[in-house]
């Protein structure tokens, strides 16, 4: 399997700010790669340049082994997908489809019979004669989606496709786009600040941050392992408990206030002594108890519970730093409750304050 | 209080506030809205009252009384017979050379303005956004400024005096507004539409006139408007860029009520008044909130 | 492969968005060469000794020694000022009230509206002939108190040198006031709901919230409103030639747009009509450039 997306260097400047800054992400044939990040961070603009709506300024892009660096968007052998949908509102959903396979003057026949294949397997057919202001939200994003598909190409853009969606609708679409990209087998790029979309979609998720890419990985290496602060404190609901500390007894162990913290299993690099470390430690991999544990543990105090349903939040007070842990139902305990934290060192991650990069 | 939640009904007030009509509050308040409305209604009652009398009857009456007596004939003469200083051939040439300039005056304006704002927003361009600027700054500087070396400039390419160069003018001085009109409506429309037309291939005309036109009908219909009553209503450019042939319906109604000459026939005046005024309010009553929209847009900086 | 493609579209830049920018060509034709030349040439030529034709000979400034010499000049300014700060003053304050009224949650608010808003779809010349005629003094206002009892009742500001500002204002105010209110009622309706909760919580009157609270959050809809009601009275033309012909007594309602087109276009004086004409964007600029700041500081200070 080949590159199916190469881009080499990519700078973007709006006059003297610089959104995107050396960008540089192969995306396989096939794979599903998602660019996640917060507002303004640069990742729906990386997928215009992608698109060819956005002229860069330094750089190369290359789709299916060609340089499309200056080729219009429609050139390119790609299909986006839009938040707002985009669908023309003065065209029929069939026209919709149709719109970019006149203009590439694809015959009446070939366009007849891509639609019909789009309309089937997006199951929209009866759909294809009316406008878009008679569907509702998930079938306007189908529509959509199918805008891509009748192009026939193998990279799908999708630019957070699924935020204009309620919760339920979100979650079946996600479901049926993840379904897609296994019966298709195409390239996709997709952007989102959501997570779970990250989480579940993802063969692969680019992690970005002021127009530079923190860290490229697959769903549970980039969940287990982030490669800086950012990254950790990104993923993850409630985020990951930072515990500002330093690493003490030739790196063999954590200073945490007047807590000492055994790093034995620790899955990093070399430790050392650092007068400034800080230990993240995911809410789900601390256990809670009301009397002493063996290992790694420090003593905290519960202040609040939540609910939630399948499990419960207990906030806690640890030297001063606020935690939260995640823990069972039955594990609920009153404000007040003084308890031992016992802590997943292999699961943990420890990051060296002044750079914030994982040790 | 145990008092009060076992007989509610009868302590202190319940159900829907009683509200009365005739409040002092409402009758002030209508009262003084009348009063203006009938500032606002006294001319168009009067134009129409005197346009419908004799002179006789106009000589001794009350300009608002209605007529005892009901003639057309200061319509007919009005449209047919009254006197310019050069002609007597009544407002019927006026009107005619006022439709004349005004389809393509309309036409091209709002092609070219819809272009501009279509451009602005979707086409960006080095300096795009200057040249918008100094447009809506222009359209604040007196026409008296640049009347004269428009004039030469017409002179020039051949067009001074004659139709088309007052369609250019028109296209000139309406440029700021109309293109600030359409530059915010088309502001409005989401981008994502124009990018998937990209994707979909679709260039720059393409884009115009397959997507952005068929979705923007309502602002044409407000620019429509907009110029249509502009155009008829303009005075000063019919004067200055047109021979007496072509002046406009206001040039030559002016002409007609403030000619010295003969006896003044007011009922023939206010029926030509009317009838100049006609189009405009035609237009202006069928278009209701659209016209509101239309002059709102000159207010809203962009 | 080196060079294809690295970077981006460096040496294509001038022919990238080519139709764009050959769509733009009116626009930056009508800003470049029309606005800003043709200002820049009035302004230019103003001063020279041009008569019947335009000819670079430089004179200084001959031509605006002789313009603020010339009594008709003078009369022109004082008139235009004193009817602008008449008519800024009580076009706002009418059309704020008038908004105000009307956002009580009337009935039939359509209606009122409709007939406040009719008359700013006339022209000028028709405004003019309209009220020449209602206030005509021997079967207008006049006539009719006079035939009511009142002997003495004298109303007849278009012949009285003294009052004729008076009679202008009336139908200027008939004219755009309707403008000014829907202005002024859409700024009203673009304040936030929950200010006039709060207020009505805190137990603040009505009249109070409009003054203390209302018109300071509308202070940008003031300006504008200020402005384009500025801008438009420095132009008044058509209304004066309509109603007045600049009279009575020869020159008692004369206004710089009619001293500019007379000496341009009848006297054959060009240089005077330029010198004219600039002082005329001057008087434009000192409203704007103000505007401008103020607009351009609001921005930058977020």
């Amino acid at each position: 399997m080949g590159n199916s997306i190469e881009v080499k260097d990519l700078t973007l400047n709006f006059g003297s700010v610089s959104v995107l800054k050396n960008l540089n992400i192969d995306v396989q044939e096939g794979e599903f790669v998602v660019l996640l990040g917060p507002s303004g961070c640069g990742k729906s603009t990386l997928l215009n340049c992608l698109a060819g709506l956005l002229d860069i300024s330094d750089g190369q892009i290359w789709i299916k082994g060609k340089n499309v660096t200056w080729a219009e968007p429609s050139e390119r052998g790609i299909g986006m997908v839009f938040q707002s949908y985009a669908l023309y509102p003065q065209m029929t959903v069939r026209g919709n489809l149709s719109f970019g396979l006149k203009n590439a003057k694809v015959p009446q026949a070939e366009i007849d019979k891509r639609i019909a294949r789009a309309a089937e397997i997006l199951q929209i057919q009866p759909l294809l004669d009316r406008k878009p202001a008679a569907l509702s939200g998930g079938q306007r994003q189908r529509v959509a989606i199918g805008r891509a598909l009748v192009r026939d190409v193998d990279v799908f853009l999708f630019d957070e496709p699924l935020s204009n969606l309620d919760a339920k609708l979100r979650s079946e679409l996600r479901v049926e786009i993840k379904r897609l990209h296994n019966a298709l087998g195409n390239t996709m790029v997709y952007v989102t600040h959501d997570q779970i979309e990250a989480l579940t979609l993802a063969d692969r998720i680019a992690v970005m941050k002021g127009g530079v890419i923190q860290q490229l990985a697959a769903p549970l290496e980039i969940y287990n392992r982030p490669s800086n602060l950012f990254v950790a404190g990104f993923l993850g609901s409630p985020s990951m408990n930072f515990l500002k500390g330093k690493t003490v007894d030739g790196g063999r162990a954590f200073q945490f206030g007047s807590t000492k913290i055994d790093l034995a299993g620790y899955e990093g690099g070399a430790v050392l002594e650092r007068d400034q470390a800080i230990l993240g430690v995911r809410p789900e991999h601390i256990t809670v108890s009301t009397s002493p544990v063996s290992g790694p543990s420090m003593p905290a105090e519960v202040e609040i519970d939540e609910h939630l349903g399948a499990d419960s939040l207990l906030w806690l007070k640890a030297e001063g730093t606020n935690m939260s842990v995640r823990v069972p139902v039955e594990g609920r305990l009153p404000p007040g409750t003084k308890v031992h934290l016992g802590l997943d060192i292999p699961k943990a991650s420890l990051f060296d304050a002044k750079t914030e990069q994982r040790i | 209080m145990a008092d009060v939640a076992m007989h509610p009904a009868l302590t202190g007030p319940r159900g829907a506030k009683p509200r009365r009509l005739l409040s002092p509050r409402n009758i002030v308040l209508y009262g003084t809205l009348i009063v203006v409305c009938m500032y606002y209604i006294l001319p168009l009652w009067v134009m129409i009252m005197t346009s419908l009398k004799g002179m006789p009857e106009v000589r001794l009456g009350n300009i608002f009384a209605p007529p005892v007596e009901i003639t057309f004939q200061p319509w007919v003469k009005a449209w047919s017979e009254a006197c310019t200083g050069l002609n007597c051939d009544g407002l019927s040439r006026g009107f005619w050379n006022s439709v004349v300039i005004t389809v393509p005056s309309v036409v091209v304006s709002i092609l070219i303005a819809s272009i501009n704002g279509y451009a602005l927003v979707n086409w960006r361009f080095r300096g795009s956004e200057v040249f918008f600027t100094i447009l809506i700054f222009g359209s604040f500087i007196p026409y008296q400024v640049m009347l004269y070396p428009i004039v030469i400039g017409l002179r020039e390419i051949g067009l001074y005096g004659s139709l088309w160069g007052l369609v250019i003018v028109h296209t000139i001085f309406g440029m700021p507004i109309l293109t600030l009109l359409f530059r915010n409506y088309f502001s409005s429309v989401p981008e994502e539409l124009f990018k998937a037309a990209r994707v979909d291939g679709a260039g720059f005309w393409g884009i115009y006139f397959q997507i952005m036109l068929p979705m923007s009908l309502p602002i044409f219909v407000v620019a429509l408007i907009l110029q249509v009553t502009g155009i008829w209503n303009d005075f000063l450019f019919g004067v200055v860029f047109t021979k007496p042939e072509l002046y406009p319906m206001t040039v030559q109604l002016n002409n007609i009520v403030n000619s010295v000459q003969g006896v003044k026939e007011y009922n023939v005046n206010m029926a030509a008044t009317l009838l100049t005024g006609l189009v405009p309010l035609i237009v202006y009553f069928v278009s209701g909130k659209l016209f509101v929209r239309g002059i709102a847009a000159g207010a809203v900086k962009g | 492969m080196a060079g294809n493609g690295a970077g981006a579209k460096g040496g294509s830049r001038l022919f990238r968005n080519l139709n764009a920018k050959i769509a733009a060509i009116p626009m930056i034709l009508t800003a470049l060469l029309v606005f800003v030349g043709g200002t820049a040439w009035t302004v230019l030529y103003s001063f020279t000794n041009s008569k019947l034709l335009p000819r670079a000979n430089f004179v200084g400034l001959d031509q605006y020694e002789r313009l603020w010499d010339t009594s008709r000049w003078v009369i022109s300014i004082g008139n235009l000022m004193a009817y602008g700060a008449m008519a800024l003053v009580f076009t706002i304050v009418i059309g704020f009230v008038l908004a105000v009224l009307m956002d009580q949650k009337i009935r039939f608010e359509d209606t009122f509206r409709t007939i406040m808003l009719y008359p700013f779809a006339l022209s000028f010349v028709v405004t003019g002939l309209v009220w020449q005629w209602v206030l005509n003094p021997e079967f207008g206002i006049q006539h009719i108190m006079r035939s009511l009892g009142w002997e003495n009742f004298a109303f007849d500001p278009l012949n009285d040198a003294d009052t004729v500002l008076f009679g202008l204002l009336i139908a200027g105010l008939w004219q755009g006031t309707g403008f000014v209110m829907c202005l002024m009622l859409a700024g009203l309706r673009g304040i936030d709901e929950d200010i006039w909760k709060a207020a009505r919580v805190d137990g603040i009157p009505t009249w109070k919230t409009y003054l203390f609270v209302i018109v300071p959050m509308m202070r940008p809809v003031f300006v504008t409103t200020f402005v384009i009601i500025a801008a438009g009275i420095i132009k008044l033309y058509d209304l004066v030639v309509a109603m007045t012909s600049g009279g009575p007594e020869g020159n008692a309602s004369q206004v710089p747009a009619m001293y500019v087109y007379d000496y341009m276009f009848q006297a054959q004086n060009l240089g005077q009509g330029f010198a004219a004409s600039t002082m005329m964007l001057l008087s434009v600029l000192i409203v704007l450039i103000p505007w401008a700041w103020l607009e351009y500081g609001r921005k930058s200070r977020g």
